[in-house]
């Protein structure tokens, strides 16, 4: 007799009730919304939230709701003419410091989202949007190293009087000249001291005695990482400007960012913004002028008043000391006596120069870092797109100079790491970074989206009903089981797919119709097999049980080998075609349980305790 | 219902001459014709801008082709897509511009033409990152095909092993035989479906081997010729069944999907279509070609245990 034990039934159910329970958020929609949120400002402490719904009633604009979310305020419409003025109107409001960005926000009912339930997380290609590759010109940054320790090199050697001939730049090489071979062992020793991360490698060339230096091994990798990781943080920052809902901002390969935009349709303006500059400047605060007096228009020559981070506001010299591109580096760590949070900075050699001059005599006076950020904006104003530049200028840091210093210095007395952590990160971004270049782009515009999606959904369903019925009609019971089968395949991968949050992509939606077609494989085989033991006179229940037993091997080896095809797919593929691999991969995973124990659990129900004289496959 | 009555005999492996000329030939003119004709590799592998745009009503060519002229892309391919209010513009990678920009430019041009078209998607793929992309595409099938060979001869003989890539290649050259021949865009969804043919073409041929594999341990009488007739006939049923199913969803993705899947489900059609040839004549006859024997598959000791378990008759 064919019978599970009940534990077996168990699993089926709950993995039923649980995957059921998890593809139900995509059946509710998504709402069209407005997402507020700053970084600088508090947003969900309910003064906002409470101009923001008197602004809509002063408009007229019927808002469905506003809730709190992590990031800040989310206003849910109920239609996209309302969500366009709702945003014009909340930008207006609230001015630069909030970003205020267009969203779709899913619709799932609060005892869904309570078990975290959320509907799957469509790709660029279904719900619109653009999708850059940058690659940053690592050339460049070494490039640039090479010229800093150029300069800083042919400083050191004056200081100590050491003649040179030339000192040359090619590529990632320093070359340098010197007269005598006794010169350049002095020298390599010196630079050596000073400069611990190059390499130097004496080259005779008969005439002139020539000094190699290149960058290790390590440094090499350390101002790659930097110049990355530099760019990524910039991009973030140029990301919260452009007002997009949830941005993709990705480390790919060595060089590489990926960033993606839902929802962005105007590419032009992405790019113009992306690829804004930003820098800094060290400056010496006016401590001599009262800073009231300032702030009531009473601005001293040579000064000029800055608002802090904070909310404060200094006066500063407007001669910089160092500027942004002498930045070398800035690393958040931990002060040695203290323990306390703190970011040690290094200078090239002129900005050291200019900053050991200043601090000689500004020992006990406070110095303050200035964030100079170029900014573009497009408006709408009367129909017609206004393209408005301005520059914002933020006070990032104010310390006391506790000492002499110039190449190297430590910011100290900082509250937090995580402040530490920005401090740094905000110097390595006002420094000049290496360039950066888009190298792929694919956007999608919503029409073809909503396109995709549409279609999309109806390959599938037509797919499906097809194999439902040609399944029905070919094994009749048992296809209508195996009906059932794909059906539960079919809402596992969807509940799996909304679970891991993988992106959904078109290719995926075929991967899914594919998985279909594929799924019942394991039905068929197991059903042939049944039909093929009754031909040979066993009895329906040992037919079943043998069937069962005999195909086993044939469906674990045959997916196998295809989840060995999706494997390599993912692990080669990029954006679209992941999600192909994905959908696959899942629905070859899923597609054995359903096909398998889904089936027999269900023939086992049915059939398990006759005695049968002739089973309907 | 059945398509094939229960007791078909059909001699596959006698006719396995006529099937191997057949693939040979099919897979010398698939070899000529990407010679003579190559593939059309869309923007993914060369590098390039692709524009799709939309118009409320029946889109001129002509009148598009010379607006792009005019705003100096007269280099540029402008096609009807799907219908004929799309229009599809490529445009290849070009040294003196900044390329990110191209498109931008194409844009504002046909805008200041007919504020009426609609950006539907543009796509750029920058010269360098196609050629990645056509490495890495590469790979990826080379890698697939090394692992499934691993797999396969892990688990059954080296023999089925080679027969199973063999009949793999076979499926991927015509399947690029028959893109080459229609000259449909071959895009990165595309090489996407070639791998998923070779999931399914392999997928095929193991049920067939693990059918071999049975009858060699289980039938004491007949050549290995006789066992792998049998064995392909008593699959017969699954493997045309379990292809009228792909197939079936296939078509139905090949008509409603919409242009951008279009090729990717013709490529599957194409791939499970010979996939499913290639799995009845080519995979067990090159296993056979090889010389395999009974001695080769007889049991372990694990195996030997399920293959009793469900053997009485």
């Amino acid at each position: 007799m064919n019978q599970y034990p009940a534990w077996k039934y168990l699993l089926i159910i709950i993995l039923l009730v649980v995957g059921m329970l998890y593809a139900l958020p995509n059946l509710w929609g998504e709402d069209p919304a407005v997402q507020v949120s700053s970084t600088r400002s508090a947003v969900t402490d309910g003064t906002i939230r409470d101009l923001l719904e008197s602004k809509l009633c002063d408009a007229g604009i019927s808002v469905k709701s506003i809730e709190e979310t992590d990031t800040g305020l989310l206003a849910r419409f109920n239609n996209t003419e309302d969500q366009l003025a709702a945003a014009d109107l909340f930008k207006d409001a609230l001015g630069p410091d909030y970003v205020v960005a267009l969203n779709l926000a899913p619709s799932t009912p609060a005892w869904l989202q309570a078990i975290n339930a959320e509907p799957m997380y469509l790709g660029l290609d279904l719900r619109g949007g653009v999708h850059f590759l940058m690659e940053v010109d690592m050339d460049a940054a070494i490039q640039k190293a090479m010229r800093r320790y150029s300069s800083d090199v042919r400083t050191i050697l004056r200081k100590d009087k050491l003649r040179y001939t030339s000192i040359r730049e090619s590529g990632d090489k320093l070359v340098i000249k010197f007269r005598s071979a006794e010169d350049r062992d002095r020298a390599a020793d010196l630079i050596h001291d000073e400069y611990r991360e190059l390499q130097l490698k004496p080259v005779d060339d008969g005439a002139s005695a020539l000094l190699e230096a290149t960058l290790s091994e390590q440094e090499d990798r350390e101002i790659r990482k930097l110049a990355l990781q530099q760019n990524i943080t910039t991009l973030r920052n140029r990301v919260n400007e452009l007002g997009v809902a949830e941005p993709i901002i990705q480390q790919q390969g060595d060089r590489r960012v990926v960033v993606q935009l839902p929802g962005v349709q105007d590419t032009a303006t992405a790019k113009r913004i992306l690829g804004a500059t930003a820098t800094l400047e060290y400056r010496a605060v006016d401590t001599k002028h009262d800073i009231d007096a300032a702030r009531n228009g009473k601005i001293p020559a040579g000064s000029s008043l800055y608002k802090s981070r904070d909310g404060s506001y200094y006066l500063l010299k407007n001669r910089a000391i160092a500027t942004g591109d002498q930045i070398v580096n800035a690393r958040s760590g931990f002060d040695s006596n203290s323990g306390s949070p703190q970011v040690s900075v290094t200078l090239d050699g002129k900005g050291a120069r200019k900053m050991l001059e200043f601090t000689k005599v500004s020992v006990g006076k406070p110095m303050a870092v200035l964030f100079i950020e170029n900014k573009t904006s497009t408006r709408m104003v009367n129909g017609e797109q206004v393209v408005s530049n301005r520059k914002v200028e933020e006070i990032i840091s104010v310390a006391t100079i506790r000492g002499v210093f110039g190449r190297q210095f430590q910011t100290t007395g900082l509250d937090s790491p995580q402040e530490a952590h920005e401090l740094a990160l905000l110097l390595r971004s006002g420094a000049l970074a290496a360039p950066i270049r888009i190298v792929e782009e694919r956007t999608v515009g919503p029409s073809l989206g909503a396109e995709n999606i549409e279609q999309g959904f109806l390959s599938v369903v037509i797919g499906f009903v097809l194999v439902l019925v040609f399944m029905a009609l070919y094994y009749k019971v048992f296809g209508l089981i195996a009906d059932l089968a794909l059906t539960f395949n079919l809402v596992l991968v969807v509940a799996l797919l909304s679970m891991l949050q993988a992106t959904l992509t078109m290719p995926g939606i075929a991967g899914i119709v594919l998985t279909v077609g594929m799924a019942v494989d394991a039905n068929v085989l197991i059903f042939e097999r049944i039909r093929e033991e009754l031909r040979n006179g066993n009895t329906p229940q040992a037919s079943i049980h043998a069937g069962y037993a005999k195909a086993f091997s044939t469906i674990a080896d045959a997916n196998v080998t295809t989840l060995i095809a999706a494997i390599v797919l993912f692990s080669f593929g990029t954006g679209p075609i992941k999600g192909f691999a994905v959908t696959l991969s899942l629905g070859i995973i899923t597609s054995m349980f359903t096909a398998i124990m889904g089936t027999r659990a269900v023939i086992n129900l049915i059939y398990g305790r006759r005695r049968l004289q002739r089973l309907p496959v | 219902m059945r398509i094939l009555s229960e007791d078909i005999r059909i001699d596959f492996m006698g006719r396995r001459k006529y099937a191997m000329s057949l693939s040979t030939l099919l897979i010398l003119a698939s070899f000529v014709l990407l010679f003579i004709r190559g593939l059309s590799f869309g923007i993914d592998f060369t590098g390039g801008t692709l524009i799709e745009v939309a118009y409320p009503e029946t889109a001129e060519l002509e009148g598009i082709r010379e607006v792009l002229g005019d705003a100096g892309f007269g280099d540029a391919q402008v096609q009807h897509f799907g219908t004929s209010r799309d229009v599809l513009i490529r445009i290849a990678p070009r040294p003196d511009r900044a390329s990110a920009k191209l498109s931008e430019d194409v844009l504002a041009a046909l805008k200041n033409a007919d504020s009426s078209v609609d950006m539907r998607r543009v796509e750029f793929v920058g010269p360098q990152v196609g050629e990645e992309l056509t490495e890495q595409g590469g790979l990826a099938v080379l890698y697939a095909l090394i692992g499934i060979l691993i797999y396969v001869a892990l688990r059954f003989e080296y023999r089925f092993s080679v027969g199973a890539v063999a009949a793999l290649v076979h499926d991927v050259i015509i399947t690029l035989g028959v893109f080459s021949l229609l000259q449909v865009e071959f895009d990165l969804t595309v090489l996407a479906a070639i791998l998923a043919v070779i999931g399914y073409s392999l997928n095929d041929t193991i049920v067939v081997f693990d059918r071999i594999r049975e009858n060699f341990r289980r039938m004491r009488k007949g050549s290995p010729q006789e066992i792998m007739n049998v064995s392909i006939n008593q699959t017969l049923s699954r493997t045309i069944m379990t292809s009228l199913t792909t197939m079936l969803v296939l078509i139905a993705l090949f008509l409603l999907g919409g242009d951008i899947i279009h090729s990717f489900a013709l490529a599957l059609i194409v791939g499970v279509f010979v996939g499913t040839y290639s799995s009845i004549f080519v995979a067990g006859s090159s296993a056979l070609a090889l010389g395999v024997s009974k001695a080769d598959l007889m049991p372990v000791e694990r195996e030997d245990k399920e293959a009793g378990a469900g053997d009485q008759p």
